[in-house]
């Protein structure tokens, strides 16, 4: 999500399922769509059946999605910016990028400072010692006006254009394929096709998942494709896009409400240590302008925005005289991710965690290490429907419940089908659900036991006092039953509201920075006017010619689409300088001559695109362009091949700077030792991964799906079963530095050899579904004491989101 | 399908395999609609399969057929890896049927092949003939179950529970003769992309007469463990060839007996 802000302007999938429909090519990334989200890809086979699209899935695994694609690729995990550096390269060189769009919609033209510099692995401004960069030298040259330096014939030697052909020139077809393992002539025949995506008139998707993102380099292997994307004028058109899956009905949800400690809700940064006022704060996190016709859309509303949200949270205690309670906002001196959370804990420094609809000690990376730390802890409450692998640990098999001093509480919650609310899509498609069942035995609402706790809290301020208890006092909980609010009054909340008349705000636009309004999460504002909650609507395929006037999918009477119930995000780059389709055929909004028509536009509605002051496309980032090269990121403004934490082979680009050179490594900076293996004890390389029959570790608790898969297995390449001895059934034991798993093997051909840097290398698949909790391991004489897969991962993690390294690391096999 | 679900129209399953992506959410919803508890969970070291057969408990099965090239290729779209939801064919000629001896199973008012639970004796000759294995004993009830085909979802003008939860479509339900439409459509445009080895399995009377549950196979039918056309075909009293070929095998069979006993006892 990182990623996709820092390249477009917002981190979330830019277009939506149905919308796959639409396109000529898919390219399938760090993904398995057809087993993880069978529903969704439908899409890709209505494309495949309807337009005779072609897939073109690259997965270390031939899966259940290369078995319906037109061409699979086997690629070493992690390597995914080698390919799409190899496909950059091939469109730059062979002038095969959209020239129209590189010029006018993305940053190409413009001129980087004199100081910036990739050498030898390394951009400018790195600092070996503290493992960052400084990133001052990632930045435009600018002239007298402020603004940035452009060259609109792209020729000058430090436009963006010339450094990034320059940096991609490595990129050839023979370095591909040492990296990624990828032959020749294979990765050839996909770059052909590729390339002819650059014409107006023709359109790819990029469809990725976790298999991106749990890297060390997770966010760079999604800028690469974004890059990409960019270069082929697909961003912003119908069948186009660069499109995130998301692993949970709600995870979207989660992440637009600031389930990342970094943020606020919409995607606005958390306020950081020595701002005093919202002024220091919009300063510090809001985009500034770098072009005249930029229109910096969130730049610019940004105070709005916060101001909306603080009176939304403090109500009349927010104020225009005490900045409007902005020193209640917590302002954290140290990333507090999820791993830094454990890190804590391992160092004594955490008193309790709350664990709420996820199982830490599943979860992982390195779920024995994260047991170690859930015993070093006062207290663990754990909220779930049913028993997890962390409400248990205190037992777990191998465990002495005397030696745990943590005291663990479970508190049974509903499950969501007992009880109503939202599910954010992967598509931004906010969907509003019924209650289909009342709620089982004790269970009470995740929020109901929120509001308990936080009313006991204010009881105990109000009866013992303490240290700055405004924050806690002062909060709205503007509910008919504070301490059992209805999830359709929050919502409306959430929508906000005009404090001088009442009314819900029908638009983000009218939010204002006076504290006459507000707003829980801007980008929702709109989902839930006075007329009622749009997330309840379902005008859909019961009358398509009605509910799809545009027929391009878009349904506009379905559900409500943040923001704004847009449907494509950047839709103004679906049209050409003069507001006509790239493509008419895939119209995303047109200009009529006086207003534009078609999707809800990502621009103002009826601006004209003939006038000279006329705002650039990309309207959430400074420049107004989509960044080819981007500041966004904290590893690099190009992305660029690093090898994983654990590799078998050096970085055939640098091989001094090998990894990652500022993935955070949690266990050296603590003092603890650095567990990663070496080739030479963990010759194979693994990646984890879910399967379509279960749901993380939730189902191990569902017979029919027990039945479908009831055993944890390990899948193994039948070239190196071979020379194992190991046949399907076996079991056999898979180790890394870290841990073990004592499983069956999956003998298959489905996995086979690569050869990457000239060494043949191969790769073993591990599921994460079971552990010592459900129906599996209650029948099991060991009660699946060796069945976590995440006792394998690495704790370390991608330097901007510190999102584990689940998918590539290093392990051992033995027949047992 | 069919806009309305009429009684005197014949209705079945198009089972298109090239957009199977293994799910298995027809097994699930098969189960929950009618209620079928399943098997003992068991690892079955068949891939992605632990379900294994169509029995009482399973009325959709899906197999797969785990045979990638070993090379990284282009080996998608069907040539690799190939799944398949398997179900009761209701076959026009259903040997089933022709054996039960208490008329248990009938041909429905929607063409389709169903047990009545009360008129079942657990005699197991359909389990025999059963071309398929199709069909097993339920011990707790000690009568024979299949699919129905969700005979009383038709009743009730709902679509089966499994093309109902299909998601990409690869099962169709609907009348007979529009699936036969589809399925054309379907086989034309896999072939005029290339993919010759694409064929329809049950789609016209060559195999059992013809079945309302036809398939789009992605090879032949002997790789999905079906019997060919030249094999799915019934024994029938007018077989006089069948019989003349028999009655010769068993006379030689006969001969060779004696001819070995003899042998037998010089030695």
């Amino acid at each position: 999500m990182v990623s996709l802000a820092a390249t477009f302007g917002r981190g979330a999938m830019t277009n939506h399922w149905r919308d796959i429909k639409n396109a000529d090519l898919i390219l399938i990334n760090g993904a398995n769509p057809a087993e993880a989200h069978p529903v969704g890809f439908q899409w890709f086979m209505r494309a495949k059946l309807d337009r005779g699209a072609k897939i073109i899935h690259a997965d270390p695994r031939f899966t259940r999605t290369s078995a319906v694609a037109d061409t699979y690729l086997r690629i070493r995990t992690g390597t995914d910016v080698a390919y799409f550096g190899g496909l950059i390269n091939h469109v730059l060189q062979g002038n095969l990028y959209q020239a129209d769009y590189v010029l006018n919609y993305t940053n190409a033209s413009f001129i980087v400072k004199q100081e910036f510099g990739f050498t030898d692995g390394l951009f400018s401004g790195y600092s070996a010692p503290k493992r960052t960069y400084d990133i001052s030298s990632w930045s435009y040259e600018t002239g007298s006006n402020g603004f940035a330096n452009r060259d609109m014939t792209l020729q000058h030697p430090r436009s963006v254009f010339q450094l990034m052909k320059a940096h991609y020139s490595r990129y050839t077809p023979e370095m591909v394929s040492s990296i990624t393992g990828i032959p020749v002539d294979e990765f050839n025949k996909v770059a052909e096709l590729v390339g002819q995506m650059g014409k107006p008139d023709k359109v790819m998707t990029i469809v990725y998942a976790v298999g991106l993102t749990h890297h060390t380099t997770g966010g760079q292997l999604i800028r690469s494709g974004a890059v990409l994307q960019l270069l082929l004028g697909n961003m912003g058109l119908p069948g186009g896009g660069m499109n995130a899956e998301r692993g949970h009905a709600n995870i979207q949800g989660n992440t637009d409400h600031a389930i990342s400690w970094e943020l606020l809700p919409g995607y606005m940064k958390i306020p950081a240590p020595g701002q005093k006022t919202v002024d220091d704060y919009v300063a510090a996190s809001a985009l500034k302008k770098s072009d005249p016709n930029s229109w910096n859309f969130f730049g610019t509303n940004y105070r709005k925005f916060m101001v909306s949200l603080l009176k939304g949270w403090y109500g009349s205690a927010a104020t225009k005289a005490n900045e409007f309670a902005f020193d209640y906002v917590p302002k954290p001196g140290q990333n507090s991710s999820w791993m830094s959370i454990f890190d804590q804990a391992l160092k004594g420094a955490m008193q309790g965690v709350i664990l709420s609809g996820m199982t830490a000690a599943s979860i992982g990376p390195d779920s024995n290490q994260v047991q170690q730390a859930l015993a070093n802890l006062k207290w663990l409450v754990v909220m779930d429907a049913l028993p997890t692998t962390s409400s248990e640990f205190w037992h777990a098999p191998g465990v002495d419940p005397s030696q745990v001093k943590t005291e663990v509480f479970m508190l049974p919650t509903t499950h969501w089908i007992e009880k109503d609310g939202s599910f954010t899509n992967s598509g931004r498609w906010a969907q509003w659900k019924d209650q289909v069942l009342p709620p089982q035995g004790q269970a009470r609402h995740d929020h109901w036991i929120l509001a308990d706790i936080f009313s006991r809290v204010k009881t105990l301020y109000t009866q013992q006092g303490g240290k700055f208890p405004d924050p806690i006092m002062h909060m709205t909980l503007d509910y008919k039953d504070p301490l059992k609010p209805e999830l359709d009054e929050i919502a409306k909340e959430i929508n906000g509201k005009d404090l001088a008349t009442g009314k819900q705000m029908t638009s983000f636009a009218l939010l204002k920075d006076d504290g006459t309004t507000t707003a829980g999460d801007w980008i929702y504002t709109g989902s839930y006017p006075d007329t009622g909650n749009l997330m309840k609507r379902r005008d859909g395929i019961q009358n398509p010619s009605t509910n799809d006037p545009t027929g391009m999918g878009f349904y506009p009477g379905w559900a409500w689409s943040w923001p704004l119930n847009r449907r494509v995000l950047y839709n103004r780059a679906s049209a050409d300088l003069n507001g006509q389709p790239w493509d008419p055929k895939r119209p995303g909004i047109t200009w009529t001559g006086t207003k534009w028509t078609g999707d809800v536009p990502d621009y103002p509605p009826t601006m004209d695109p003939h006038d000279p002051k006329a705002y650039l496309p990309f309207i959430m980032n400074g420049e107004g362009v989509g960044r080819l090269f981007s500041n966004g990121m904290v590893d690099g403004p190009f992305p660029e091949h690093y090898e994983p934490i654990e590799s078998p082979v050096a970085n055939p680009l640098h091989s001094t700077n090998s990894a990652s050179p500022v993935a955070f490594l949690y266990d050296q900076v603590a003092g603890r030792p650095n567990r990663f293996g070496t080739v030479t004890d963990f010759p194979y390389i693994a990646t984890s991964y879910r399967l379509t029959e279960h749901e993380h570790y939730v189902t191990q608790h569902v017979p029919h799906l027990v039945q479908l898969q009831p055993e944890p297995f390990v899948e193994i390449p039948s070239e190196l079963a071979q020379t194992k001895g190991i046949k399907t059934g076996d079991k056999v034991r898979v180790s890394s530095k870290r841990g073990k798993v004592e499983v069956k093997a999956v003998v298959t051909k489905r996995l086979g050899a690569l050869t990457v840097a000239g060494q043949k290398v191969f790769q073993i698949g591990i599921p994460i579904h079971w552990g010592y909790v459900g129906i599996p391991a209650d029948a099991d004489p060991d009660h699946g004491r060796y069945w976590l897969a995440n006792a394998l991962t690495p704790f370390v993690g991608d330097a901007n989101s510190r999102t584990p390294e689940f998918k590539a690391f290093l392990v051992n096999l033995e027949k047992m | 399908m069919a806009a309305t679900i009429k009684p005197g129209e014949s209705y079945g399953f198009f089972t298109d395999t090239s957009i199977c992506i293994g799910c298995k959410a027809c097994e699930v919803a098969c189960k929950e609609w009618n209620q079928l508890e399943g098997n003992e969970p068991k690892f079955l070291a068949d891939s992605y399969d632990n379900t294994g057969q169509l029995d009482d408990q399973n009325w959709r099965h899906v197999k797969f057929i785990d045979d990638v090239p070993a090379q990284s290729a282009d080996a998608g779209n069907g040539k690799a890896f190939l799944m398949m939801s398997d179900v009761c064919k209701h076959c026009k000629h259903a040997s089933c049927m022709d054996v039960c001896p208490t008329g248990a199973i009938i041909r429905t008012e929607f063409d389709t092949v169903f047990i009545q639970q009360d008129a079942c004796n657990g005699c197991r000759n359909c389990i025999a003939a059963c071309p398929y294995s199709v069909i097993s004993l339920n011990p707790k009830t000690g009568t024979a179950h299949k699919c129905t085909l969700c005979y009383d979802r038709l009743q009730g003008g709902l679509q089966p529970a499994c093309a109902k939860a299909c998601p990409t479509q690869s099962i169709q339900f609907g009348l007979l003769g529009d699936l036969h439409t589809a399925a054309d459509n379907r086989l034309a445009s896999l072939h005029s992309q290339g993919i010759t080895q694409a064929q329809l399995y049950g789609r016209d009377d060559t195999v059992y007469g013809g079945l309302n549950a036809f398939f789009l196979l992605m090879d032949k039918p002997e790789t999905y463990g079906l019997p060919n056309a030249d094999n799915a075909k019934l024994p029938t009293r007018n077989d006089v060839g069948g019989y003349l070929a028999a009655l010769v095998t068993a006379v030689i069979g006969v001969i060779a007996g004696i001819v070995a006993f003899r042998r037998r006892g010089t030695s």
